[in-house]
């Protein structure tokens, strides 16, 4: 009973985080910042739904191949984040900068 | 509950890709594309879990694999024009418009 409790919050809040990121990427206005809302669905909401996933599987093979999806999704997203912030950066888009920011550092 | 979850992710993933059809930028479109593989590992999860079958996990990890592979290969291939190239000899980037 505990268990299906617990559960049913890891999956409701991963959900309410994959949407609240779905509406971040429309509001923020630059790559860069859109980035943080891509990252937030990619590791949050992803870990918390397979967490809700697993405690519903219990012990069983279905539990363990959640956490071989988990262990590969853990390890991947923040690497193609980081390959994509990267090659945007080589690839020469520039950070949309606050003005104040800027004139600071001129 | 599990359908809420589903919707929930459902709106993500139209979210995303409207995101990836407007994007100004092709890195805009590919970070969108990223997070809409993401969400359909999950949903792939948690149709498994509805319907039962338990079966169908294989298949969002095989998912999860090529939605990695894809995205790097597609960045490799915005950032240097091809697949085969080492990377230190072509250091000129693809012009990107920012509009």
């Amino acid at each position: 009973m505990i268990i299906d409790i617990l559960s049913w919050i890891c999956l409701l809040s991963g959900g309410l985080l994959g949407v609240v990121g779905g509406i971040g990427i429309h509001r923020f206005s630059d790559f860069y910042s859109r980035q943080h809302a891509v990252g937030i669905t990619d590791t949050l909401c992803a870990m918390l739904i397979l967490l809700g996933l697993g405690l519903q599987a219990g012990m069983s093979l279905a539990a363990f191949k959640l956490a071989l999806i988990f262990i590969f999704l853990f390890l991947t997203s923040p690497t193609a984040s980081h390959a994509l912030a990267n090659a945007a950066m080589h690839g020469g888009l520039k950070p949309k900068l606050d003005s104040v920011t800027s004139e600071d550092k001129s | 509950m599990l359908i809420a979850v589903s919707l929930a992710i459902l709106v993500t993933m139209w979210l995303a890709l409207a995101r990836a059809l407007m994007g100004p930028t092709v890195y805009d479109r590919i970070a969108a594309i990223n997070m809409f593989g993401t969400k359909t590992v999950l949903l792939i999860a948690v149709l498994a879990f509805l319907s039962g079958r338990t079966d169908l996990l294989d298949i969002a990890l095989v998912y999860a694999l090529i939605n990695f592979v894809g995205v790097v290969a597609v960045l490799r291939l915005v950032e240097y024009g091809d697949f085969h190239s080492s990377g230190e000899d072509s250091t000129k980037p693809v012009k990107v418009d920012q509009g």
